[in-house]
């Protein structure tokens, strides 16, 4: 029998403040990656698959058409590889169809600290599996323009795209709290990314295909990342690219918003 | 905030999906630090009734007020004052116990010496010893349901629901929450919403039972009460034939209250059963059916539904 301390105070709840609240979500979704590694492997090899293989099927064919160096000027698709689609909207199904996230709705958490919480643990994710593939560049002997500063602000777009993408499986999960459309989300990323000029230059390309690339957000992030390895500071392209993510950001943001106001109205 | 005696009270309380109206029209006056029981079938709007007060659902009409606040109005200044254990333990696999704690007491802001303390004060309470660092996932049932407790009491609520608790435990497990639940009442002085569909469950730890069927509040009261609303005593006949002026012959007879037939079997409720058990063992002899059995008990809270509802609760015990 546990005995109290007289004179003690009584611990009672309270509400704990938005930035704890995002914390402490966020801390729950972080510890469960050491526990699922299936959830991240594949994002440590699909870029190292992608990026060895068209390193060895072109590499050769892009110096002598344009004297381009290709590992450098492939990086930016091996990270998007990489981190685009890294969410834990899976979690977020698996808890709707629990009752756990019922559960965490009757705390006086701030409701949308449920979904910022999860999102913030992307972050973290994203940025750490931005480090491998940079190593895998660096091994090859992929160097920055724009030196170690350069490649925070490489890791930092990296994880703006990974977020902005993410918003889309969010709002997935919270719309219909089925896996199997959270999976489907990633359907989304292959035109999104391959009708851009991810793995040809943009001069090379011709025709429609090169219509839809100019205006495909993800040609501008492909190359606001490209130009922190080989051109150095570029403000023009790194703005682009911030243009770019604000607007795939607001997009996805607003559906996921909207969604999770859908799920925790649906019951009220 | 209201301050009153009331821990929970609704008005007028309605909530429909569609069509469908779950909760019709429910008053309830629920005082601080009483346990109530909450009872019916599956499907009557117990569970409907509970995720209102604890502000998952939003009533359609009406009113409801949670710990001196109105659901509505104040989700937040509720959902602080109450712990809740729904009916499906919902609880995170991934997690183990003692994490799902943690987590559960940081969202109730608390800090990191005030969880520390809780934790062991509510798994001594709720006894899940080691296996609270083990997964989730790896628990029985019953060790589900003890975390769920645990986990709805570690912000020391003033109100706490617990919808259907001992539902797919075993006979040592049930016994085990309802000690907890006597435990909580009387040494805290915890409010207890509680919903079951077991009568045994609500005869022997509600103050006040509350019988909802088809969404509407059909009786209230003591268990005591409402038993003996039914009648003092039943006398139960098992009987085989039929004989129209059975009915009326047990009527007649002095001290019977009511009389109810079913499917070969016979319910009388009287008064006075030790003095009216003969007299009615006559009377069903005199129209020659074929009595098997005849018992005498006292009332159950199965037999204040049948009464109200004319069907009985099917589930009779965990």
């Amino acid at each position: 029998m546990t005995t109290i301390t007289v004179g003690e105070p009584a611990v009672v709840g309270r509400e704990a403040g938005f930035l704890r609240d995002v914390i402490a979500v966020a801390g729950r979704a972080l510890r469960q990656i050491p526990r699922e590694p299936a959830a991240v492997l594949p994002a440590l090899f699909v870029p190292a698959f992608f990026y060895s293989v068209n390193l060895g099927a072109l590499e050769n064919l892009a110096r002598q058409a344009s004297g381009l160096n290709y590992k450098a000027f492939l990086l930016p698709m091996a990270i998007a590889f990489a981190v685009t689609g890294m969410s834990r909207a899976p979690t977020l199904v698996t808890d709707i169809q629990g009752g756990y996230f019922d559960r965490l709705c009757m705390t006086p958490v701030r409701r949308v600290a449920l979904l910022l919480g999860l999102m913030a643990a992307d972050v973290v994710v994203i940025m750490g599996l931005c480090l491998p593939v940079l190593a895998i560049g660096y091994l090859v002997g992929v160097r920055f323009a724009t030196g170690l500063g350069g490649v925070l602000v490489f890791i930092g777009f990296s994880a703006l795209w990974g977020l902005a993408f993410t918003g889309f499986p969010y709002a997935v999960a919270l719309k219909t709290g089925s896996p199997a459309a959270v999976n489907a989300c990633f359907v989304l990323f292959f035109p999104l990314f391959f009708l851009t000029d991810a793995v040809v230059p943009k001069q090379e390309l011709t025709g429609w295909f090169s219509a839809i690339a100019t205006y495909n957000p993800i040609t501008y992030l492909l190359g606001a990342l490209r130009s922190l390895i080989t051109a150095g500071w570029q403000a023009g392209s790194l703005l682009e690219g911030l243009a770019a993510l604000a607007g795939i950001g607001l997009v996805s943001m607003t559906l996921a918003l909207a969604a999770f106001r859908g799920r925790v109205r649906r019951g009220e | 905030m209201t301050e009153s005696a009331s821990a929970i009270t609704t008005q007028g309380l309605i909530r429909r999906f569609g069509t469908t109206t779950a909760v019709d029209g429910v008053d309830l006056d629920i005082g601080r630090g009483e346990i109530y029981g909450f009872l019916g079938p599956n499907g009557a709007g117990k569970s409907t009734l509970v995720r209102v007060l604890c502000t998952l659902l939003r009533p359609s009409a009406g009113t409801a007020t949670v710990a001196g606040y109105d659901v509505v109005e104040h989700p937040e200044k509720v959902r602080v004052r109450i712990g809740v254990a729904l009916q499906d333990a919902a609880l995170d696999d991934r997690q183990t116990g003692r994490e799902l704690l943690v987590l559960q007491g940081r969202l109730y802001g608390l800090r990191s010496a005030e969880i520390k303390r809780r934790l062991v004060e509510v798994l001594d309470l709720v006894d899940i010893g080691q296996a609270i660092d083990r997964r989730i996932g790896t628990y029985s049932g019953g060790m589900k349901r003890r975390l769920d407790l645990a986990a709805a009491l570690i912000h020391n609520p003033q109100v706490l629901f617990l919808d259907e608790p001992t539902t797919g435990l075993d006979p040592a497990s049930r016994a085990s929450v309802w000690a907890e639940v006597r435990r909580l009442n009387t040494e805290l002085g915890m409010t207890i919403f509680l919903t079951t569909q077991y009568l045994e469950e609500a005869d022997a730890l509600a103050d006040r039972v509350g019988v909802i069927a088809e969404g509407h509040l059909v009786a209230e009261g003591s268990p005591e009460a409402l038993k003996h609303s039914v009648g003092q005593d039943l006398i139960v006949a098992e009987v085989a034939g039929d004989d129209p002026g059975t009915l009326a012959r047990l009527l007649a007879l002095p001290g019977v209250d009511d009389v109810s037939v079913e499917e070969g079997r016979i319910t009388i409720s009287t008064s006075n059963g030790p003095a009216t058990l003969s007299p009615i063992a006559l009377a069903l002899g005199e129209g020659g059916l074929e009595v098997k059995s005849l018992t005498m008990r006292t009332p159950t809270l199965d037999d204040v539904f049948a009464e109200l509802t004319g069907s009985h609760i099917e589930a009779v015990g965990p």
